[in-house]
């Protein structure tokens, strides 16, 4: 099939950008979304024109880098389903897509479809971990954990950090990704003795970040290739709240 | 090139124990005054990183990826081996030990897989403690599953995504040290050379791959825990971007690089659809637990897999291998569906597949049983290739999934440069010719918890080196080489593009250094490499320019590594002259067809020495010795 | 310290709004059944205003309560809305709308109108500025026969003009779209939903809603379909 594609390009994060409209020709139905940019870059290449930057990996939906909104939609649409592992047969032949990076002021433009989005890392940083060292932990069965607590913390720690809850948020918000960290940590036990320093800490960062707020319109949740819940931004929510009320994480920072 | 592996003497179960406590401690006030640079953060990276910074060490962690979470050790699906024995079937260190060192086909260094298991078992409780959430049973407990062919259930699971819930441990301990300061992390940073001082790895040269800056870094040690090299076939289930650089220029520095023939075949990826194919995705091994492997007895059968009755199919894994069946270990079942495309009996576009089969399963169990057990694998096939698995028989192909070689280590894990280490995949320790399924996260977090940590205090408090400097002249020549080589690539302005080289050099690798090598194929091949080597450097076109984010930049730096490293690998396979693991000679086989080992001749590692660009590089054998095992012949009948 | 979080967070700020809109939902529903008196007839709601208007010390702090909620609402609305839009100072080529509801991205429009439907419903039956009613009628000289204020002609007259009556209509209107959306969030906001009961309160939300629009409305409807008439 052929197809008309209308991309961002910008030289660098300076640069003021703006659509380009190439022809993708020949297409085969069976190419994942980002084998068609491949082809339309080894043939720029050849032209001797400056392919388009894009980000990708591993190109099988868990390794979280490939960051496109095609047609207005973080990831494609496909439910469940990154760009890498959205194929063409969704497309109709002469269709015209408009890809675009991630927009949110915390994830800047580096390069054409490029954004920086180590936001998410400094959240992390501030807070979303076990504070154990390596070695001298209890047996692994010491501590028995009911499996349903387990499941759930499971559902929120398969967040593979692509960030396109942000890219599709009206507001630009990170409070799917925050919720699920603070979820995943927040379910189990390892993670409860640290929980309110924890979720103070990540909001913390996360507003300092610049993300925007949650307005409850679920688009996070629609876009999000592991279908994280929009529950877990309620759980986030109450975790803020005991944290707040009970006000003891000055302390356990002041001793730390 | 003296290699010496440094075993400890003494009884194989008290090697390391004794190793412990004989290596030299360094003053905890004194950590700090050490400089170690990681280059890689996946489990192995990641987990040193953090550890050596619990530690007291200051730590420089870099990564080409945008983030320390995306390594491709999250790619991993089935599960992580320990010798717990929580399942009370007989599992222990002994058996663990034993299963890898035959599963690898005898070519494995017993020390260090001895110990693999032994702390095989502190894995499991640190992974739990950072709050990984591993699969559990109604009671509370933690579930096992038994994986590729194991006769005890010791495999641990977070779903289908352990490797990425074990990646997040490692990483969220790793950002914890970057949020106390005690790691620095450079992201978007690629290690272009390693420096070498007064004959120690004393730091590397790196590129921003956002602005293209180019810098020295220096450092008391510098550890590769960079993956493996897969793309030299350029189709693998590795990551587009995993390469084999940060080893490869290591081994140009004087760090043998060991059994690179031994690569590892997965059985069952999805197949390639077309010449666009960009990568291959793997499918978890644990559908081969319910489906049938088959294809049409009868050569170019065009009919519907439904329309082929049950007598003119040929279940050729059940055929071959009676008691172990569809189960049958990685390689074999590689071969055997090899085989069979070869024959002209492959399902598919090319004729490169063979059929896995749920329909018994599925009249057995029923539909919603199999879409328990295997529903997101069943949902990812039939999101890649547009089709329905419940209705039809998938369609799978073997790919190239893991490397068992990598750099030359010692039982510290140091590389034949001292104070140069390597970890996880990149080293060649532990797997010998062929890796069991749900060893590989094993291996990474040990290396990168339990033993680097202890052996490179051992080396700091037995060498000590002055403080390199980031500007003495072997930090400004590797510099201006690793300069120079950018704007060579951008000087050339050819007519091929860097993918094209890529892409014909994974299939010369593919085709004569596959699955099954004979002496002839890799002859062809030692030709057609260099040749291809020498057009990239005549006509290969790289756009943009050096001070940038530049892509193609980048994939060339890569591919002109690949295109030297896969030289390397078909020689390793040429002189390796029988068969063994991942390793399948065609001149050496049994009567039924299976790999023959020859112990007698080939017990060894083969550690490849660099001489120099224009010379053949020397051969450096470190003899296997096994005081425990007896040698036996893998059988899986 | 607690004060600080609840203030300068993001999260702090919806807890604010969420609490705030919740103790407005609740006297929205208060002054709906107040209001739902007139349908008993001219004694029962007389009766009803002047137990308002004789207890000062119940009407005062409930206004000053309930500007404090206005105002912190309105505050940690304008403090969102500016956050929001400077999350994303580049905006899409091409946006879609996925899975958020009309209600949802129309929030701070709803609110706005609102609000300037609570000044206009202020100066027509609380301050009674005899020009808002477009019928020219000064309310304060309305006094039934027992001397009380007569809130139920008032309510009558007030309504029998077809441009006040849309403007209620449309008021009632807004405040439904935004309740349908706000009554959930404000359950999201203070961590009060769950999975269990998630779905079974989004479907509330916007059937209480409803019913509060129907309940308002029903009285303008009345009255200009002269189902209630002055007495």
């Amino acid at each position: 099939m052929n197809l008309t594609l209308k991309v961002w390009r910008q030289k660098n994060a300076t640069d003021a950008g703006a659509m380009v409209t190439y022809k993708a020709d020949n297409i085969i139905p069976d190419m994942s979304f980002l084998e068609m940019l491949d082809v339309v870059n080894e043939d720029l290449l050849l032209r001797g024109e400056d392919p388009i930057a894009f980000d990708s990996d591993c190109r099988e939906g868990i390794c979280g880098t490939c960051s496109l909104v095609i047609d207005g939609i973080a990831h494609g649409g496909q439910r469940g389903t990154t760009a890498c592992q959205l194929h063409m047969r969704h497309f109709n032949d002469g269709d015209v897509i408009t890809i675009e990076p991630w927009r949110a002021k915390a994830f800047p433009v580096l390069k054409d479809l490029v954004t920086d989005r180590s936001s998410f890392d400094r959240i992390i940083q501030s807070g979303g971990f076990v504070s154990v060292n390596t070695g001298g932990t209890p047996d692994a069965n010491a501590l028995p954990i009911s499996k349903l607590d387990s499941d759930e913390s499971m559902d929120a720690a398969q967040c593979i950090g692509c960030g396109a809850c942000v890219a599709a948020c009206k507001n630009a918000s990170a409070m799917l990704f925050v919720s699920a960290k603070v979820s995943h940590l927040a379910l189990l036990p390892q993670g409860r003795a640290e929980a309110e320093t924890r979720v103070l800490n990540m909001v913390r960062t996360m507003d300092k970040e610049g993300f925007g707020n949650c307005t409850v319109t679920g688009s996070c949740e629609a876009v999000c290739p592991k279908e994280i819940s929009l529950d877990f931004i309620a759980k986030l929510n109450r975790e803020y709240g005991k944290a707040v009320l009970v006000n003891r994480a000055e302390r356990q920072n002041a001793g730390a | 090139m003296i290699l010496d592996s440094k075993i400890p003497s003494g009884p194989l179960a008290q090697k390391w124990d004794k190793h412990r406590f004989e290596m030299k401690l360094v003053n905890p006030a004194n950590k700090r005054k050490y400089d170690v640079i990681i280059v890689g953060s996946g489990l192995a990276g990641a987990s040193a990183a953090a550890t050596m910074a619990e530690l007291g060490y200051n730590v420089k962690c870099f990564c080409f990826q945008d983030s320390p979470r995306r390594a491709h050790s999250i790619a991993a699906q089935g599960g992580i081996n320990a010798a717990k024995n929580y399942k009370n079937d007989g599992d222990s260190i002994q058996r663990l030990f034993y299963d890898t060192i035959k599963g690898g086909d005898f070519r494995a260094r017993e020390a260090n897989v001895y110990r693999l298991a032994q702390v095989s078992v502190n894995i499991i409780d640190q992974c739990v403690a950072q709050g990984v959430p591993f699969a559990r049973e109604y009671g509370g407990l933690l579930a096992n599953r038994s994986f590729g062919g194991a006769q005890v259930s010791r495999t641990f699971y977070a779903r289908g995504q352990t490797g990425q819930q074990l990646l997040l441990g490692a990483y969220q301990a790793l950002s914890r040290q970057i949020g106390l300061g005690k790691v620095k992390m450079y992201p978007r940073s690629e290690m272009l050379d390693l420096v070498v001082v007064d004959g120690h790895a004393k730091g590397i040269i790196v590129r921003d791959l956002v602005t293209g800056n180019i810098t020295s870094h220096a450092a008391d040690a510098v550890v590769l825990g960079t993956g493996g090299y897969g793309n030299v076939f350029y189709l693998s289930t590795n990551a587009k971007l995993c390469n084999v650089t940060a080893t490869w220029k290591a081994y140009k520095k004087g760090a043998a690089f060991a059994n690179p023939c031994y690569t590892q075949i997965h059985p069952t990826c999805i197949p390639v659809s077309g010449d666009h194919q960009s990568k291959l995705t793997l499918m978890s091994e644990s559908l081969r637990n319910d489906g049938r492997v088959w294809v049409p007895k009868k050569k170019g059968d065009a009919r519907k897999p439904h329309e082929i009755p049950e007598g003119e199919r040929d279940y050729f894994l059940e055929r071959k291998y009676p008691s172990f069946g569809n189960l049958a270990p990685r390689d074999i079942a590689s071969r055997a569906a090899k085989e069979a495309c070869d024959n002209g009996l492959g399902v598919g576009p090319g004729g490169l597949g063979v059929y896995l089969d749920f329909a018994d399963a599925i009249k057995r169990l029923g539909e919603s049983t199999v879409r328990e057990r295997y529903g997101n694998l069943f949902d990812m096939y039939e999101k890649i290739t547009g089709e329905n698995a419940y209705k039809a028989p998938m369609r799978i192909y073997p790919a190239v999934h893991y490397t068992m070689g990598g750099s030359w280590v010692d039982y510290n894990l140091m590389s034949s440069i001292p104070g140069c280490f390597v970890i996880g995949e990149a080293n060649f320790s532990d797997h010998g010719a062929n890796r069991l399924g749900a060893s590989a996260l094993m291996q990474g977090l040990a290396d990168g918890y339990f033993i680097l940590p202890y052996t490179i205090g051992n080396y700091f408090a037995t060498n000590k080196q002055p403080k390199p400097k980031s500007d003495g002249p072997e930090f400004k020549k590797a510099l201006e080489d690793s300069t120079a080589r950018i704007n060579k690539f951008l000087s050339i302005k050819g007519k091929r593009t860097v993918n094209s080289f890529h892409r014909e050099l994974g299939k010369i690798m593919w085709e004569k250094c596959g699955m099954a090598r004979t002496d002839e194929s890799l002859k062809e091949a030692l030709k057609l490499i260099p040749a291809l080597r020498g057009e990239f450097w005549q006509n290969v076109t790289v756009s943009g320019s050096p001070g940038e984010l530049n892509q193609n930049l980048e994939h060339a730096g890569r591919v002109a590594d690949f295109l030297e490293f896969g030289e390397l690998l078909c020689l390793d396979a040429l002189t390796r002259r029988e068969s063994c693991g991942g390793h399948f000679r065609t001149e050496f086989q049994t009567e039924e067809g299976e790999a023959k080992r020859d112990d007698e001749n080939f017990a060894f590692v083969s550690a490849w020495e660099y001489q120099g660009p224009d010379k053949p590089p020397i051969l450096n054998k470190e003899p296997l010795v096994y005081e425990e095992v007896h040698m036996s012949q893998r059988s899986y009948k | 310290m607690i004060l600080t979080r609840i203030f300068h967070s993001s999260l702090g700020k919806k807890y604010i709004m969420a609490i705030t809109g919740g103790a407005m939902f609740l006297f929205v529903v208060a002054h709906l059944l107040g209001n739902l008196q007139i349908f008993l007839g001219p004694e029962a709601i007389n009766r009803y205003g002047h137990f308002l208007q004789s207890n000062m010390e119940i009407v005062w702090p409930a206004r000053i309560g309930l500007l404090i909620m206005i105002g912190l609402h309105i505050w940690s609305a304008i403090s969102l809305a500016a956050e929001n839009k400077a999350a994303r100072p580049i905006a899409y080529v091409n946006t879609k709308t996925v899975a958020a509801s009309y209600a949802s991205r129309t929030m701070m429009m709803s609110g706005l109108i609102i609000f300037a439907f609570i000044l206009y419903h202020l100066l027509h039956y609380t301050v009674q500025a005899p020009v808002v009613n477009l019928k020219h009628v000064d309310f304060r000289t309305l006094h039934d026969p027992e001397h009380r204020h007569d809130v139920y002609n008032m309510m009558i007259i007030g309504f029998s003009h077809p441009a006040v009556c849309a403007i209620y209509l449309i008021g009632m209107a807004l405040l439904c779209l935004h309740l349908s959306h706000g009554v959930n969030s404000m359950f999201q906001s203070l961590g009060w939903r769950k999975k269990t009961y998630g779905e079974c309160l989004s479907k509330a939300a916007r059937v209480i809603a409803a019913l509060i629009f129907v309940g308002y409305a029903s009285i303008p409807i009345a009255v200009i379909t002269r189902f209630l008439v002055q007495k």
